[in-house]
């Protein structure tokens, strides 16, 4: 799905560091589908116990003071977090938890590089903003008050009330796949040619590089 | 011609892979080597099938189930697991590499194992290959002057579908590390100080080269070790360069070269290192030397105290963030801040995992155990090899006896409660001394404390009750 514009209100997680086994437990890993992790997510923060796959969702317990648990935020699309996020594991079930809970952006001053890599190719938008940026954006969505962001793909802008409007860098490849959606896969075969001829004389130079030996 | 300008290993990796360079710094890179496991391909096997697209070389990947897999009753195969819903993610596997012409090391096979210990010793994992694998430790075969990198689900597709992967170039760290490691001090032990001086995001954009005497020591399995858990301190990958001790451990492994072509490779292999007057973008020295036995005390892989050290008090914390951070992890940990770690007393023990299953560390358990006997406080104490040749080389040379008579249970190899994915999981609040990788919240099971530690360390904790300083046990080497 395409990503042009967006506003919406901020769901403010106040952690650093969160790794992706918090994002997404191992058990649902067991998944050998791409969709329907939403309930899945944050499980540890949103749940009072662990539940399983197959764990009905009448018989989770949300905890009232998790962020993901509270009304005013139900319908927010954009979700700011602290440095280093999506660290540790690879897993891209993270993501597809973070998608399928309706996000579309996540705002950190820091990312684990593989998840960075993951969102993106997820139609998910990863905005590294300096730590400062970051900070404001909590403090004005403390207590009772919502925050409400704009983000704009085509000129990587992201807008809030009563601040300066705040560029992100985004890789205009990148950029250019989030606005029209498209598969990474297809952008590369385009280049099928290119690979090729590089793959043939790979094979003359490193021969061994090749197969799965002579076994 | 090359360039002239002196190159790092990891530039030199990068240029041979370098299919076209993208205007906005995002390059197409050629993949040669593909391990896959069950965790993080199906959705990319069937995402090919939905676009009707094909591998574009199936010969260069290498596939063996390793989380879901059982530890015990391997005789029933893949009606051993016991959970439906994992069973299915093995066949799902079994059933992709059989459509589309992969190979694969099934529930079956005795070269079964975790990814990143058995395409290493098969000899697929090869000097000068880039290596990508859906899982975040692929950093490990960094060790063989490989550009090894983990990649998400997504990106198994693409690498499938098209041999490349489209990325930026990271940035270079050398980590330099002098003298020599002081008796029963282990790479583990390295790598765990090295990630608390980083920072557990200090790498994050760059790729680590490990360099220096005390890095040329190390065998084989350590420099794995080592490279193992740079992701834990951000990198994607790290990496070791090529000499003797990378050829002697490689030659006469099943997919490594033979004859003429052995010698070509060779030949080519030396050249990957870093030119004398390569420039990094960013260098860590340190000496071997001042390297004690380490402990993680928190819930970060660089929440790590020296194991005479004390824990610290959350107030000592840098700033409001991390104060807030080893708040949560003591309490998570129960600790108080300010104890001893040595003396902590543990209820099991884990030995195993891509970080340390190898045939070394189960070398260093067997002579650390051997007529000592599990103290009767601790509830469970296993070892699970890395790979069914481990188990095998094991038994061989009799360790599985010395190591089942001190009271461990010898399991069958996966990646067991490494992160708890089959049934090998840490009951809450159970205190764990563990030679995996990662220590994060419930990684090894809800509300289980991990402490990472080294194989002797683990092996002298299970025979002590508690934590000691390795140092300090009689039958050291
Ligand atoms: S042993 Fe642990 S870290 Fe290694 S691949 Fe398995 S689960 Fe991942």
């Amino acid at each position: 799905m395409p990503l042009t514009q967006l506003t919406s209100i901020v769901t403010p997680l106040d952690r650093a560091n969160v790794d992706t086994d918090v994002i997404m437990p191992k058990q649902y890993l067991k998944s050998i589908s791409r969709f329907g992790y939403g309930d899945w997510a944050f499980e540890p923060w949103r749940y009072a116990s662990a539940g399983d796959i197959d764990t009905p969702k009448a018989e989770r317990t949300p905890l009232a003071e998790c962020v993901f648990n509270q009304p005013r935020f139900a319908n927010s699309e954009i979700l700011l977090s602290r440095e280093n996020f999506g660290c540790g594991s690879s897993r891209e079930h993270a993501v597809w938890g973070i998608r399928d809970m309706g996000y579309r952006v996540i705002i950190a001053p820091s990312f684990g590089d593989i998840f960075y890599n993951n969102c993106l190719n997820n139609g998910l938008l990863p905005i590294r903003l300096c730590t400062e940026h970051v900070e404001q954006l909590f403090l004005r969505s403390q207590g009772n008050t919502v925050l409400s962001v704009s983000v704009d793909v085509s000129s990587c802008q992201l807008s809030v009330e009563g601040m300066p409007a705040m560029t992100f860098e985004l890789a205009p490849s990148q950029q250019q796949r989030l606005l029209i959606g498209q598969d990474s896969i297809a952008q590369t075969l385009d280049e099928a040619d290119a690979i090729r001829a590089f793959e043939t004389q790979h094979k003359q130079r490193f021969p061994w590089c090749f197969g799965l030996g002579a076994q | 011609m090359l360039s002239q300008t002196p190159q790092t290993l990891y530039d030199k990796l990068w240029q041979r892979h370098l299919v076209s360079a993208g205007s906005d710094g995002q390059d197409l890179i050629y993949i040669d080597r593909h391990i896959v496991h069950e965790v993080t391909s199906a959705q990319a096997f069937e995402g090919l099938r939905h676009a009707n697209r094909r591998p574009w070389r199936s010969d260069s990947v290498l596939a063996t189930p390793d989380h879901q897999v059982p530890t015990d009753n391997r005789s029933a195969g893949i009606s051993g697991i016991i959970d439906p819903i994992a069973r299915i993610q093995v066949t799902t596997l079994d059933d992709n590499c059989r459509e589309f012409g992969i190979t694969q090391f099934d529930i079956n096979d005795k070269r079964q194992g975790i990814v990143h210990v058995v395409s290493p010793e098969q000899g697929a994992t090869l000097p000068g290959m880039t290596l990508v694998c859906g899982d975040s430790h692929t950093s490990t075969h960094g060790a063989f002057a490989t550009l090894a990198q983990g990649i998400g689900t997504s990106e198994v597709e693409h690498v499938l579908a098209t041999q490349c992967l489209r990325q930026r170039k990271s940035k270079r760290m050398r980590i330099w590390v002098e003298g020599e490691l002081a008796t029963g001090v282990t790479a583990k032990d390295l790598i765990l100080h090295i990630i608390a001086q980083v920072g557990s995001a200090g790498a994050t954009g760059f790729a680590v080269e490990y360099a220096g005497p005390a890095i040329r020591a190390l065998s084989m399995e350590g420099r794995m070790t080592l490279c193992n858990m740079s992701i834990e301190m951000g990198a994607r990958c790290g990496m070791v360069a090529f000499d003797d001790t990378t050829a002697d451990y490689l030659q006469g492994r099943p997919f490594a070269p033979t004859g003429e072509l052995w010698q070509q490779a060779i030949d080519d292999w030396y050249s990957l290192q870093s030119d004398s007057d390569a420039v990094f973008d960013e260098e860590y020295r340190l000496d071997a030397r001042s390297v004690a036995p380490q402990i993680s005390w928190g819930t970060k892989p660089d929440q790590v105290i020296a194991i005479n050290d004390v824990v610290p008090l959350a107030e000592h914390g840098n700033s409001a963030v991390q104060r807030q951070e080893w708040q949560r992890a003591l309490a998570y940990m129960g600790l108080q801040g300010g104890e001893s770690i040595n003396n902590l007393s543990i209820d099991q023990v884990f030995i195993g995992s891509c970080t340390n299953g190898r045939i070394e560390d189960i070398r260093d358990v067997a002579r650390m155990v051997e007529g000592h006997q599990v103290a009767p406080s601790v509830q469970r104490a296993m070892v699970v090899p890395g790979s069914g040749l481990v188990k095998a080389q094991a038994e061989a040379e009799g360790l599985d006896k010395i190591i089942r008579a001190a009271g461990f249970e010898w399991r069958d190899p996966g990646c067991s409660m490494c992160n708890a994915m089959n049934p090998d999981r840490l009951p809450s609040q159970a205190r764990c001394a563990s030679t995996s990788n990662r220590n994060f919240e419930g990684r090894q099971g809800d509300g289980g404390r991990t402490h990472l530690v080294s194989p002797a360390m683990a092996a002298a904790a299970a025979i002590a009750g508690f934590f000691v300083d390795i140092r300090d046990w009689p039958r050291l080497c």
